[in-house]
């Protein structure tokens, strides 16, 4: 077994050296899970490609490949970019975490960033965005301008990550607005238009004039400007062909500055295995221009909520806070601790419905 | 002016000359794709067809190959024995899941057991598990005359639900902190789908596709079974007069194409992928479709027509990163091949004269 392994390696990693050899680049590789043209979550990755390429010019070269299924195919396209001589890879979807792991072993000169996942190696670092931070805004900005009390919300996964942007979207409408309702749809997806307009419509029909997504398309932007006077942001990437109605700002997912850092380290041969998780203060969550369909007051406030997390003077999951059980949560001033957040699977207090499991 | 005239009797040299045909016109259609996109045609299809088998890093595309064939050899043989009689199993994707499930659900049982009875268990749970999904369609159709099409079609989705499920709950990975996705069969040996011999690519689903083609031949050309399927397709009403009762083909087909299938997904979630997650299925059950047709039906038609649609995907994936091609492009490509396929189909049944002009 372990002989097995030991052999394999070494036929990769003289492989991996031959190629490395060929070429003094530093070769940068992205696995998209999506499209590029998905308008979210992929694009916005592809942009701190860009992003990579503009910055170093010559020096780097980069190469990606989108649409890659998570699972068997994931590990070979990643083993296909480490033995074409990539020095740096970005797996951009929780889904490649073990393909991302598997190759690593087999290629320890090779440094691999996994976006959002959990486990890492010597040459495999994580690295996500601090939504909910974002996430804080929206649920203030949607408590604000719902006229029916009913937020719908188009959830994709029951993950940690998900449930932490309902949660914090739901307490900060609930803070502006004791009223307020989530209406929670899990699509099952990241990335499927048909799939979110037929959720975004039957949130419409069930009284939702907020709509916030956690999927990457915009197909609930489309059925929302359809139905007229709902509600919407955009998600992973600005949108901003919605605006300034019904998409009244959005979450912006900012990888440039991240992906430069982490290209610039190899280069420089200072690369070590991290874990980053960074929101709003250092840039890689950005909030979309709040448009004028948002009434100025409300517009303020959320600029100052935006400013206070951005500056750490305040945290989106401070207490006093119970869960949906009603048990206690956090007490009166205490701020979550990340390990928590990063394994959110319960909802707070005053959201209805489950968590599918 | 071209007119086409029926032949009598399909042609035998066409039946076996349009796959080629398709593959070369592909080319040249693919080509011309690739050359409108600002790439070089000839380097784009070398690297699709030549470089995953000769190229510089062929030691790691090769075994590649058989890892991605095998799972549709394997349930592209099982369909074609039902769609030679004219029983159309469409959602063989959906046994792919359930017998996934099923045996990745006996390993998860035995964890962290060692013992070397595991696997053969596991094996047993996912051709059960796939054959048991294939029977819905089966017994629906029998008792109450519905389409097998459209149920195990709608099966799919079903399964699909049923995967999600289980990789959210039942058989979540408990160390996994609330992530979904099971444990990781890979890193753990009795259940660990391995290579048999280091760096070639054969596993257990390489071993069970070969041994089904060999037995998908010798049904159809050696035993009356194979006999009844062929002329239950051919001719319904001789067949019946024959002696071959279409209930227990139905049965047969429905069930043989769903334990294929699902022991393709039961070597897959051991070996390949590893984990049960939400999207283990990545369409095998549907490309499966489409190499039974291109490899005629015929056991030995679907192994060459499995190894090359392999070779579509991965010498895609390759072209994709090295010469950055669009994704969209690849599976327009690979979606000429089954059209120029069925297009020139045509002159197995049909002759292409010059018409004369008649006289009045």
């Amino acid at each position: 077994m372990k002989l097995t392994h030991l052999l394999t390696s070494a036929a990769l990693a003289l492989g991996l050296t031959s190629a490395a050899v060929a070429q003094d680049k530093t070769k940068v590789g992205f696995i998209y899970v999506g499209p590029i043209g998905d308008g979210g979550w992929t694009y916005e990755h592809d942009k701190g490609r860009l992003a990579v390429e503009a910055q170093f010019g010559d020096a780097v070269e980069t190469v990606y490949q989108e649409s890659v299924p998570e699972g068997a195919d994931a590990e070979r396209a990643i083993t296909q970019m480490a033995l074409q001589g990539a020095d740096l890879i970005f797996t951009t979807s929780f889904g490649f975490m073990e393909a991302t792991l598997a190759v690593a072993e087999k290629f320890p000169n090779v440094k691999f960033e996994h976006a959002t996942g959990y486990k890492t190696l010597p040459n495999v670092s994580t690295y996500s965005a601090r939504f909910y931070e974002g996430r804080a805004v929206q649920g203030h900005i949607a408590g604000k301008m719902t006229k029916s009390n009913i937020v719908g919300y188009i959830a994709s996964y029951p993950i940690p990550e998900v449930i932490r942007g309902i949660n914090s979207a739901y307490i900060h409408a609930k803070k502006v607005n004791p009223d307020v309702e989530f209406k929670i749809i899990w699509a099952y997806t990241w990335f499927d238009p048909a799939k979110e307009a037929d959720a975004a419509t039957a949130l419409i029909e069930q009284g939702a004039d907020v709509i916030l997504q956690h999927t990457d398309s915009t197909a609930p932007q489309a059925a929302a400007e359809k139905a007229g006077n709902v509600v919407t942001f955009g998600q992973a990437s600005d949108m901003g062909e919605y605006a300034p109605f019904p998409r009244v700002s959005s979450i912006i997912d900012n990888w440039a500055p991240y992906y430069i850092a982490r290209t610039q380290a190899v280069i420089d041969g200072t690369w070590e295995s991290t874990q980053t998780w960074d929101g709003i203060g250092p840039g890689m969550v950005g909030i979309g221009e709040i448009s004028d369909a948002v009434p100025a007051d409300v517009k303020a406030e959320a600029l100052a909520l935006k400013a206070a997390m951005a500056e750490g003077s305040y945290h989106p999951f401070t207490g006093p806070l119970k869960k949906q059980d009603g048990s206690d949560w956090l007490a009166e001033g205490e701020v979550a601790d990340d390990g928590t957040l990063l394994g959110m699977n319960f909802y707070v207090e005053g959201l209805t419905g489950e968590i599918p499991n | 002016m071209l007119k086409l005239e029926k032949r009598p009797q399909p042609s035998q040299l066409w039946t076996w000359a349009t796959p080629v045909l398709a593959v070369l016109i592909t080319m040249v259609a693919g080509g011309a794709l690739f050359a409108a996109l600002g790439q070089d045609p000839v380097a784009a299809i070398s690297t699709i067809f030549w470089q995953p088998l000769f190229g510089e890093f062929a030691f790691y595309y090769r075994p590649q190959l058989l890892i991605k064939g095998a799972p549709l050899v394997l349930i592209a043989i099982g369909l074609s024995l039902g769609f030679r009689a004219g029983i159309w199993n469409i959602g063989a994707e959906g046994q792919y899941i359930v017998g996934a499930l099923a045996g990745a659900g006996v390993a998860l049982a035995f964890y962290p057991a060692e013992s070397a009875l595991i696997f053969p268990l596991m094996v047993l749970a996912g051709a059960v598990g796939g054959w048991a999904w294939g029977m819905i369609p089966a017994v629906l159709k029998l008792r109450f005359g519905t389409n097998e099409i459209l149920v195990s079609l709608m099966l799919v989705y079903v399964a699909e639900q049923l995967l999600a499920a289980m990789a959210l709950g039942l058989m979540k990975n408990p160390e996994g902190r609330g992530f979904p996705g099971s444990r990781n069969l890979r890193q753990y040996d009795s259940a660990h789908n391995a290579e048999l011999i280091t760096g070639t690519g054969m596993h257990w689903g390489v071993v069970a596709a070969l041994i089904a083609v060999i037995f998908a031949y010798v049904l159809l050309s050696r035993h009356l079974l194979g006999y009844h399927i062929r002329l239950a397709g051919q001719a319904p009403r001789a067949a019946r007069f024959a002696g071959v009762r279409p209930a227990r083909l139905v049965l047969f087909c429905l069930g043989t194409s769903g334990a294929l299938a699902g022991l393709a997904g039961l070597f897959e979630v051991a070996g390949p992928a590893g984990q049960v997650s939400i999207d283990f299925n990545v369409g095998y059950g549907f490309t499966a479709i489409i190499v039974a047709f291109l490899g005629r039906l015929h056991p030995f038609g679907i192994l060459l027509a499995g190894l090359l649609m392999a070779l579509t995907y991965i010498g895609g994936e390759l072209a994709q990163s090295n010469m950055g091609l669009p994704a969209a492009a690849i599976q327009l490509f690979q979606g000429m091949l089954l059209f120029f396929l069925l297009a020139v189909d045509l002159l197995t049944n049909y002759r292409i004269r010059l018409a004369t002009k008649e006289v009045a």
